[in-house]
C-alpha cells in the first residue's frame, strides 16, 4: 500500500491557476483507505473546488489507478467530461497521477503527497523495509537492515547519538536501528559479524539494471504497450 | 611519521597532548578565525576545525583550517560524511593537504534535523569507518578509493572519534577496534564527564590492546553555567552530564569558577587513567577559558617538537 495525504488546499488551487474546468479522479484502493482519495473525499473535493469558484466536468474513482488497463476501461464512460475538461485533478499515489497522466492526453495534477514509508515493504506489508539497494548487507546484520532501520543508514555501526537504545533523531518513536541489530546478533551468537568492515557500497546499483527493463518483471503494462504500439486513450 | 602534523609529534614523543575546539563563524570573517587561533596558539597542540557542527551552517572546515594554518597552528580539520559524497570528500582531502593541513577527523555527522536546514538531504555515500578507509589508501598507496593513482603524497595523520556514552555500551569498544582496523591513528573522545564509566570503558579498550595501537585523547567540555550543565544533560544526544554536576553548577557562587574547577577535578582523573594519551577541550563559545584551564593544570608551556 502507498499512504498518501491531501496536499495544502492552496497548493491545489495554485496548480489549477487558469483552468476553469477540472475532471476529479479518485482511487477506490489505497487512497480510499488513506481517506485522501476514495469516493467521499472527491466529493468534498468537487464541493470544495466549486466554493473555490471552479466548474467540476464531472469525477470518478476507480478501482486502482496504478493499473493502466484499468484505469482505461474505467474512464471510457466519462469520456466526454472529461474532453470538455480542462485538466485532471487526481487524488491519489504518485504512481495513479502518472498512470492517469500516461494515458489520458490532458493534464493532470496531483492532489495528494505520497509519504515515504522509508523503503518497500513488500507485497504483504509489515514492519521491515527494503531500500532495494542491489547489494544486500544482511548476512551482517542479523537480518535487520541497516539502510532502513538507522536514519544515517550507517553500515559499520551505530554513530554517538543514541540513547537508551533509541535512536536522537526521533526518540519518542524510533528504536536505533544499531541497537535493534546489535541485541539480534547476541542473542544468535554472532556478535563477530560486527568486526567486519563492510566497504563502500556501490550506489550505482540502485539504479535498476538495464537487463531488467522490459520484462515482466519492470512492467507488466509497458509489454501491452510495446504489443498495441499505443498508451493513450483513442479520443482522449 | 605518517603527517609530521604538530599533533603527531607530540604524541610520537610521548607528551600528554593538548588539543581544543575552534568553531568558525556563522559568517566570513577571517579575522574572527585569526583571534581564535591566536588565543588558542599558546595552549594547544592542534585545534580541531570543526565541520557546520550540529548541522548548524558556518564558514567551510577547509578554510578555516588554511586561516588557523597561516596562524603557526596545527590545524586537525574535522569532516563529515553528512554533507559529501566519495567524491567531494577526495577532492577536499586533496585540497586540504595542498593548503598544509596535516590532521583529519572523520565522522559520521550529527543529524540534519538537528541544524538550521533539516529540510536538506543528508549524503552518507560513505560512514566515518569507510571514509578511514579511504584516506588510509589514498595517504598509504597513492590510490583514490577508485585505484587510480594520485599525484603527490598525502600525509594526513588520520582521527576519529568515539563515544563511551552511547548505546550499545558493549558495541562502542568493538567499534573503536573497527576504527583502529581501517586506520585511525588518533581518537578523540566524547566529552568525559562520568569519569567512572570513562574508566570502565578505557579498561575495556585496554582489554583489546587498543591503547597500543591508537592515541586516545579525551573529550573534556567546560561547564560555562547550569543552563548549559542542564541543556547538556537533558537536550544534547550523545553526551551524559550526571546530576550530581548540575546540582553543583547550580549551587556555585561563581558558576564559571566552578565550571573550571570540574574540568580540572575530571583532568585530574583523566590524566592518570593508563593508555590516556592526552586532553580534547571543547569550549564551545567559551575559548576563553582554555588558556586559563591549561595553565591551572599545569599542561603550559606546551611542548615545541
Amino acid at each position: 500500500m502507498l499512504v498518501s495525504e491531501q496536499k495544502p488546499l492552496e497548493e491545489i488551487l495554485r496548480s489549477l491557476e487558469g483552468e476553469g474546468r477540472v475532471f476529479l479522479l479518485g482511487c477506490r484502493g489505497c487512497a480510499e483507505a488513506c481517506q485522501t482519495g476514495g469516493e467521499k473525499e472527491v466529493l468534498a473535493m468537487k464541493e470544495t473546488l466549486e466554493g473555490a469558484g471552479k466548474e467540476i466536468a464531472g469525477w470518478a474513482a476507480l478501482d486502482f489507478l496504478c493499473q493502466k488497463g484499468l484505469v482505461k476501461t474505467g474512464l471510457y464512460p466519462f469520456e466526454d467530461q472529461i474532453v470538455s475538461a480542462d485538466s485532471i485533478l487526481t487524488m491519489c499515489c504518485g504512481i495513479g497521477v502518472q498512470v492517469t497522466s500516461s494515458v489520458v492526453g490532458k493534464v493532470t495534477h496531483p492532489a495528494c503527497n505520497t509519504i515515504s514509508l522509508g523503503g518497500s515493504r513488500g507485497e504483504w506489508w509489515g514492519s521491515e523495509r527494503c531500500l532495494e539497494c542491489g547489494d544486500c548487507l544482511l548476512d551482517l546484520t542479523g537480518g535487520i537492515c541497516p539502510l532502513t532501520a538507522c536514519t544515517k543508514s550507517l553500515i559499520n555501526g551505530p554513530c554517538g547519538g543514541a540513547r537508551d537504545g533509541r535512536c536522537e533523531f526521533e526518540p519518542e518513536v524510533r528504536e536505533c536501528g544499531w541497537q535493534l541489530i546489535y541485541e539480534r546478533l547476541k542473542k544468535l551468537d554472532r556478535l563477530h559479524k560486527l568486526r567486519e568492515i563492510s566497504l563502500p557500497k556501490d550506489f550505482a546499483r540502485m539504479q535498476p539494471p538495464k537487463d531488467l527493463r522490459g520484462t515482466a518483471f519492470w512492467s507488466l503494462g509497458q509489454r501491452q504497450e510495446e504489443r498495441t504500439g499505443d498508451e493513450t486513450l483513442g479520443t482522449l | 611519521m605518517k603527517s609530521g602534523s604538530n599533533l603527531e609529534r607530540v604524541l610520537e614523543e610521548g607528551h600528554f597532548a593538548v588539543t581544543a575546539e575552534l568553531g568558525p563563524p556563522k559568517g566570513s570573517s577571517a579575522e574572527f578565525v585569526r583571534r581564535k587561533a591566536g588565543l588558542l596558539k599558546p595552549c594547544c597542540d592542534a585545534a580541531n576545525i570543526t565541520d557546520n557542527q550540529t548541522a548548524v551552517v558556518r564558514m567551510s572546515s577547509v578554510a578555516a583550517c588554511a586561516l588557523v594554518k597561516q596562524e603557526g597552528l596545527d590545524p586537525v580539520m574535522q569532516m563529515t560524511c553528512r554533507d559529501r559524497n566519495r567524491i567531494a570528500i577526495q577532492s577536499d582531502l586533496l585540497g586540504a593537504v595542498a593548503l598544509g593541513i596535516r590532521n583529519l577527523l572523520c565522522l559520521s555527522g550529527d543529524h540534519q534535523k538537528f541544524g538550521n536546514h533539516p529540510g536538506s538531504k543528508n549524503v552518507h555515500d560513505l560512514d566515518s569507518i569507510q571514509l578511514i578507509g579511504a584516506v588510509r589508501k589514498m595517504r598509504d598507496e597513492a590510490q583514490f578509493m577508485s585505484g587510480d593513482k594520485i599525484s603527490g603524497g598525502m600525509p594526513l595523520f588520520i582521527g576519529a572519534a568515539a563515544n563511551p556514552y552511547a548505546d550499545p555500551f558493549e558495541f562502542r569498544v568493538l567499534r573503536l577496534a573497527k576504527k583502529v582496523k581501517a586506520g585511525a591513528d588518533f581518537i578523540q573522545t566524547q566529552a568525559v564527564f562520568d569519569v567512572e564509566r570513562f574508566a570502565k570503558w578505557m579498561e575495556m579498550v585496554r582489554d583489546k590492546g587498543l591503547d597500543q595501537k591508537v592515541r586516545i585523547l579525551a573529550g573534556l567540555i567546560p561547564i560555562k553555567s547550569v543552563g548549559m550543565a542542564r541543556y547538556m544533560r537533558d537536550y544534547v544526544s550523545g553526551l551524559m552530564v550526571p546530576d550530581e554536576l548540575v546540582d553543583r553548577m547550580e549551587n556555585a557562587k561563581d558558576a564559571k569558577e566552578e565550571g573550571v574547577q570540574i574540568a580540572l577535578e575530571i583532568i585530574e582523573q583523566i590524566r592518570d587513567i593508563p593508555g590516556v594519551h592526552g586532553i580534547h577541550i571543547m569550549a564551545v563559545a567559551w575559548e576563553e577559558v582554555v588558556p586559563l584551564i591549561t595553565e591551572r593544570a599545569g599542561f603550559l608551556p606546551r611542548p615545541i617538537v
